[in-house]
């Protein structure tokens, strides 16, 4: 008798679960589809060449903002990826005692700092001495947030690198600063690259450091010290906008924004694909 | 009084990997059996088809039929969860639950069955705790947790909690592998107390210990059954070749 | 000379220095110095971003003292600003979306460690993983034109005619507000819950598992005796570790709550966040105390933040060692 109400549970408590799982992914479903549905119209070749039409005039497109973006996602690279990858590798090589620790606290505090705070950073430090918003600052905002993400991806990668392919190379005489540049990097690449897609697709879909460190740009930038548009500022300028056409726009957007990150992902896990069993 | 159990054609699969080959044995009751056997013969995977534990592992299957006082564990509307608490198992490494005292390790599967009375609970986990030969060393600190104690200790502390529950037969899939000595030792005499109302399947990789506490011995090679005979028989005029072999050292 | 060196099971093997080598002398030097550099860049933004936010909210800290939080006047004209309302419309969203995520969340993390047939799992968990991969602004936009009218039109006036005795479920039916701001911040939350979650559950040793199925339970009596008592302070870390990305969550939320610094006890009125706050307000600021008194806003969500994920990674990392680091 008790072994049936048992088995009930069991069998109740199961359900429930998979009744989770199906509720999680249901927002995911709902939400993509919206996106094809509203955007998949308004994404013509317009939308990837035109620039954005003055308030009232149908039409244009955000060329810009792709543009834009994918310039502050390389300035960011410039300063985040060196940093990341060379302070991963100190973490994973060094033999200091403390430091290493501190550092990895560190970008783990960083890593959970909200990104408008990290903006706040960025104003504070690029937008006040240049006195202007500016694709620089935005980059940097980015590459703030970009850092902690490669450094840690980096640091597990190198670790994972046995020490017998280590002692080898040094073994044979090589010079430290060789064995980890053309062996234990090598090694790396692929997880190392994950890594990197991964903080990429992060920072494409910021919004919140850019309010106030690249401002956006309804027309071409006129060089990197000057604001310049990104694709999740155009969207989220279009969506609380009061014309409809915007708003088909910024679906548009959308659908091009996770287009792009998904991809990098897709991208990021084709790459390690067999190689590299470690990072979920 | 303890209930033998009858083996016929077990078959085990991990996957594709045939793992147990036509098992037929009969394990006597209120006695203690040993499987012996190298490395990968299948001794462990034997005994979890005993309690339908094998089948646990994603891709794993068995086949066959395990009559347990007659009635086949593997019959089509058996309960698994049914045939663990009939057959209880004690594992290589001593497994406590750290978040529970002692007691609530003893009570474990007594609570799970709905037991709630308290001086019902009091006296099965003394009376499991006497049968482990461990209520001398815990009575005072039943209210510790399960992890504290020493790992001899804590490898009594399982053996009281699957007798906690009563079961008919008692598997041991290596318990000393992990003690010492003097633990070994308290454990092995511990068996001998058991079985006399309990039947008792060890694998062992230990062919002395085998020796020790054992009625009868089932040598296991490759996943098959090479040679089951009483104890003394097995170790010394064994009627296998390869059987000899094992027992002399030549391999294993 | 013999050094000791790290590797990553943790075993010290011991390295050998060149002491004849001449020649990679300079290129090692320079490449431990570079690394080392890299490092102390890190050190430096960090600590850099704490004084420099410190400096910068100075003003507003010696205005306002230590009733800033307190305090609920949010006046741009008067210069008078209290953060309470934001601080409030934080914490509420925050709590009203971890109670809904939470259990979804650790419920779907139990699904794919221990219930799920293993071939449901890697869809399953790569399309959570998609889940966390949509920007704010994204889901901040699906907030503004399905779930907020949705709301407006079927939920609010469904929970106000049935529950309406209730002040949690009074006043106008907006559809923008706590309850949007509430259910987008539990759809952003929930991948993460569930991503440590998982980790956590299958840090617990198999073992653990088998002692229970051995002793006669169920499934799910070996999830809750074996595996959820173990694995307890993980969950609360992954728990606190949903908090603290809520906490910070910006654009999705500023889209959907109405942006109105007023607290309120209907979760159909509109509310306000601090790091929404700062979203809309920051390039409007029209004098330096106002400024000042935004970031001052960021410190506190900066310290508060941080505290609560400090706390969820000590909670995870004493899981035991399988549970090396936290993937966000």
């Amino acid at each position: 008798m008790r072994a049936g109400i048992r088995r009930a549970i069991n069998t109740v408590m199961a359900c429930l679960t998979a009744f989770a799982a199906l509720l999680v992914i249901l927002p995911l479903i709902l939400i993509l589809a919206f996106l094809v549905y509203q955007g998949a119209s308004a994404v013509n070749l317009d939308f990837f060449t035109q620039l954005p039409k003055p308030v009232g005039e149908p039409g244009g497109g955000m060329a810009n903002a792709i543009v834009g973006t994918l310039i502050l996602i390389g300035l960011a690279s410039c300063l985040g990826l060196p940093l990341g990858i060379l302070g991963g590798v100190y973490l994973a090589e060094s033999r200091d005692r403390r430091l290493p620790w501190v550092i990895r606290f560190l970008a783990d505090v960083l890593n959970g700092v909200p990104s408008i705070v990290i903006g706040i950073f960025a104003y504070t430090v690029v937008v006040l001495p240049l006195r202007r918003f500016s694709a620089l600052a935005g980059g940097f905002a980015l590459a703030v947030i970009m850092l902690p993400i490669v450094l840690r991806t980096t640091e597990e990668l190198v670790r994972l690198v046995p020490a017998s392919l280590r002692e080898a190379a040094l073994a044979l005489g090589i010079p430290e600063w060789k064995v980890i540049l053309r062996v234990v990097l090598p090694t790396a690449r692929a997880g190392i690259i994950t890594g990197v897609m991964v903080s990429i697709a992060r920072i494409a879909g910021e919004t919140a450091p850019l309010l106030f460190t690249a401002f956006g740009n309804r027309f071409w930038h006129q060089g990197l010290l000057q604001p310049i548009a990104a694709l999740p500022l155009q969207i989220f300028a279009y969506a609380i906008a009061p014309y409809d056409d915007w708003h088909r726009q910024a679906w548009a957007g959308a659908l091009v924004l996770i287009l792009m990150i998904f991809s990098s992902s897709l991208i990021a896990r084709i790459v390690t694909k067999g190689r590299y069993s470690g990072v979920r | 009084m303890a209930d033998g159990i009858l083996v016929k054609q077990l078959n085990a699969w991990f996957g594709a990997l045939h793992v147990l080959r036509d098992i037929d044995l009969t394990i006597a009751p209120g006695a203690v059996t040993a499987i012996i056997g190298p490395s990968g013969c299948g001794k462990s995977t034997f005994i979890r088809c005993l309690n339908r534990m094998h089948e646990v592992v994603p891709g794993a299957r068995a086949q066959g039929q395990v009559l347990l006082n007659g009635e086949d564990l593997y019959g089509p509307r058996v309960d698994p969860v049914q045939v663990r608490r009939r057959i209880g198992m004690v594992f290589q490494k001593p497994n406590p639950f750290p978040t529970m005292s002692v007691f609530d390790n003893v009570a474990a599967g007594l609570r799970l069955d709905g037991v709630r009375n308290h001086a019902l609970l009091d006296e099965a986990v003394q009376h499991a705790l006497h049968q482990a030969a461990l209520w001398g060393e815990v009575k005072d600190v039943l209210g510790k947790s399960g992890a504290s104690l020493s790992g001899g200790q804590q490898q009594r502390l399982c053996i009281a909690r699957a007798l906690a529950v009563r079961p008919e037969v008692l598997l041991m899939d290596e318990p000393c592998s992990a003690l010492d000595p003097i633990a070994t030792a308290k454990i092995e005499e511990l068996i001998v107390q058991l079985k006399k109302a309990l039947t008792i399947v060890i694998v062992t990789h230990n062919m002395q210990q085998a020796a020790r506490v054992s009625e009868a011995t089932a040598f296991f090679l490759l996943g098959e059954l090479v040679e089951f005979d009483k104890t003394t028989r097995i170790f010394t005029n064994p009627s296998d070749r390869r059987t000899e072999d094992y027992i002399t050292g030549r391999f294993g | 000379m013999v050094q000791e060196g790290g590797t990553a099971e943790g075993l010290s093997l011991p390295r050998l220095a060149h002491p004849t080598r001449t020649t990679g002398r300079w290129g090692d030097h320079l490449y431990r110095l570079l690394i080392r550099a890299a490092a102390l860049a890190l050190l430096v933004l960090v600590l850099g971003l704490v004084i420099v936010m410190i400096r910068a909210a100075l003003p507003s800290i010696r205005t306002f003292g230590w009733r800033f939080p307190f305090t609920s006047t949010w006046d741009p004209v008067a210069q008078r600003f209290g953060a309470l309302p934001l601080i409030y419309g934080t914490i509420v969203s925050s709590v009203l979306a971890l109670l809904i995520a939470v259990p979804l969340g650790i419920g779907a993390a139990v699904y794919l460690s221990e219930v799920a047939p293993p071939w449901i799992r890697p869809p399953i968990s790569f399309l959570v993983e998609m889940l966390a991969a949509v920007p704010s602004v994204v889901y901040g936009l699906w907030g503004i034109f399905v779930l907020a009218p949705w709301l407006r039109t079927q939920v609010q006036p469904a929970l106000g005619s049935t529950l309406g005795f209730l002040p949690l479920f009074q006043g106008p039916p907006y559809g923008v507000g706590m309850l949007a701001a509430g259910l987008i911040l539990a759809i952003m939350v929930v991948p993460f819950i569930i991503a440590v979650s998982r980790e956590v559950l299958l840090a617990v040793p198999n073992e653990q598992r088998e002692a229970a199925l051995a002793l006669g339970a169920t499934r799910w009596e070996t999830t809750r005796l074996a595996v959820l008592r173990y694995a307890r302070s993980g969950l609360i870390g992954a728990i606190l570790l949903g908090l603290g990305r809520a906490l910070g969550e910006t654009m999705a939320v500023t889209m959907v709550i109405g942006n109105r610094p007023e607290i309120s006890a209907s979760l159909f009125a509109p509310g306000y966040t601090m790091a929404g706050m700062i979203a809309n307000e920051f390039t409007e600021a029209t004098s330096d105390l106002y400024l000042s008194a935004l970031v001052e806003v960021g410190l506190l969500l900066f310290v508060v933040t941080v505290i609560v994920n400090t706390l969820a990674r000590l909670l995870v990392w004493s899981m035991g060692g399988a549970v090396k680091e936290v993937r966000e």
